[in-house]
């Protein structure tokens, strides 16, 4: 239960001298690697998870306050406390509630990407040049296909700058998730702080899937809107 | 709900630690919990404002590094900030001096990227009326630039304090005692304490952020507030300008 137990120090089990020095063993990292797949598989779903379901919520909220003005403030207000209060401090603040696991994981990180999605997505629909909707009206479109021929699509650049953001930010955030019992790479790093090839092996790891999961989305990006490389060739 | 009456009865009330032997909880222990903690986070602020703010003003100034000004934050958010600390405590140590370099690290992105987009968002105009008038490059920078760069600037410090707050909260893994304390070393303070300190770490990155935010409007010149109304907190987005839509606005 005590995440402190869990603090056994790899590095002075063993007949190694590399290892025992606390030198960075390349050796011992290869024979060691098992250890790290389970945990960054749980690292990639804490992660995509919770950006999808953030997604899926602030831009419900983006589509509301885009038709409703009055609701950005409010929305903006309560995301922002959200996204101030520190995840670590929501995991144990969920932990009575919610109890140890992927939900409160989930429900921490989640709430932690509502206000960056939302910002960008209503950047985004708000930088539409008024031109370009009056010609979407003008050729008979209604509202709402107005919405998701014109608007969407050009809002795009920014949603997936938005998303690009919340997914790097999330796996910073998601190596604390062991804290609240839901695995990850971070139980890796904790299980032994002081041992260099353990901590640049899981550290690594983290930045690897931020920078994967980050360029995943960029070339999303480029598939899902040709047209903004015409305008960068010009 | 038990257990957050037991929390706040742990802020206020002193108790025998659950391992035995020593006094914990009460005002006078989270006090001390907490100006650590502060402390720690108040040195790491003032050194990264103090190296990334005039960086931030030369570099938009010269209008150069911009790649430099704008990537290094989107390097710095990759890197989990636990991934950050226990790196410095395997490779360079333990302690405050070594936590509060980390934290300086960790600080010094988003205060450059945006006194970078500050200054260079400043309208061209602006800045040429400045030289017409005589003003020279440094006058340029103090008088017009920077007033004018002051609400990004004061963005960029506020996502950096709350962040620095925030990791602050598992600086006990590097061997400074600050607000994580009873978080880490729960059989200490047992299951109230953590929960105690969660809630304490919580209100005063709330606090910070909600300060900072009043600081930032007050520093905010006023023809930007008349000119920007309920358009300003656009452009305080959270931005990744090298691959924006340059036609619109």
């Amino acid at each position: 239960m005590s995440p402190l137990l869990a603090q056994v120090q790899i590095h002075q089990r063993t007949q190694d001298t590399c290892v025992s020095d606390n030198g960075f063993c390349p050796g011992w990292i290869a024979d060691n690697f098992d250890r790290y797949v389970d945990p960054f598989f749980q690292h990639v779903l804490l992660t995509v998870v919770a950006v999808a379901i953030g997604f899926l919520i602030a831009f419900s909220l983006a589509l509301l306050a885009y038709r409703r003005r009055w609701l950005v403030n409010p929305i903006t207000q309560v995301t922002g406390v959200l996204y101030t209060i520190p995840s670590i401090a929501a995991f144990f603040l969920l932990l009575p509630i919610t109890g140890r696991g992927f939900l409160t994981a989930e429900i921490a990180l989640v709430s932690y990407v509502l206000l960056i999605i939302f910002r960008n997505i209503l950047t985004g629909l708000d930088n539409v040049p008024e031109d370009t909707k009056d010609a979407g009206r003008g050729m008979g479109l209604t509202d709402r296909q107005l919405l998701w021929r014109v608007e969407v699509p050009l809002a795009l650049p920014e949603i997936m700058a938005g998303l690009r953001i919340a997914v790097t930010t999330t796996v910073g955030l998601a190596t604390l998730a062991f804290f609240a019992g839901a695995g990850g790479l971070g139980e890796q790093i904790f299980a032994d702080i002081t041992f260099k090839s353990n901590v640049v092996t899981a550290g690594g790891l983290a930045v690897l899937l931020a920078a994967l999961l980050d360029g995943g989305i960029l070339l999303v990006q480029r598939m899902i809107t040709p047209w903004t490389r015409v305008v960068a060739a010009r | 709900m038990n257990q957050f009456v037991d929390a706040i009865q742990f802020i206020f009330n002193e108790h025998e630690s659950p391992a035995g032997g020593a006094q914990v909880g009460g005002l006078s222990n989270m006090w001390d919990l907490m100006s650590e903690h502060l402390q720690l986070s108040v040195v790491a602020m003032a050194i990264a404002c103090a190296l990334s703010i005039p960086l931030g003003l030369w570099l938009g100034h010269i209008g150069k590094g911009g790649f430099l000004a704008i990537n290094v934050s989107n390097v710095g958010r990759a890197v989990p900030s636990l991934a950050l600390i226990a790196f410095f405590v395997a490779y360079i140590g333990v302690g405050f001096t070594n936590l509060t370099l980390a934290l300086v690290l960790l600080a010094i992105p988003p205060i450059l990227t945006n006194t970078y987009t500050g200054v260079r968002q400043v309208d061209r105009d602006s800045v040429d009326s400045a030289r017409g008038m005589g003003m020279t490059g440094a006058q340029i920078v103090r008088r017009v630039e920077l007033p004018l760069a002051l609400p990004l600037i004061f963005g960029g410090i506020r996502i950096s304090a709350v962040n620095v707050i925030a990791t602050a909260t598992i600086a006990p893994l590097a061997g400074v005692v600050t607000l994580g304390d009873p978080i880490i070393n729960v059989n200490t303070y047992g299951d109230e304490g953590r929960l105690a300190a969660a809630i304490v770490v919580a209100l005063l990155a709330v606090a910070t952020e909600v300060v900072l935010g009043l600081v930032q409007r007050a520093v905010t010149p006023r023809g930007l507030k008349l000119e920007g109304g309920g358009h300003r907190w656009r452009r305080l987005a959270f931005a990744m300008p090298n691959n924006r839509r340059e036609a619109s606005t």
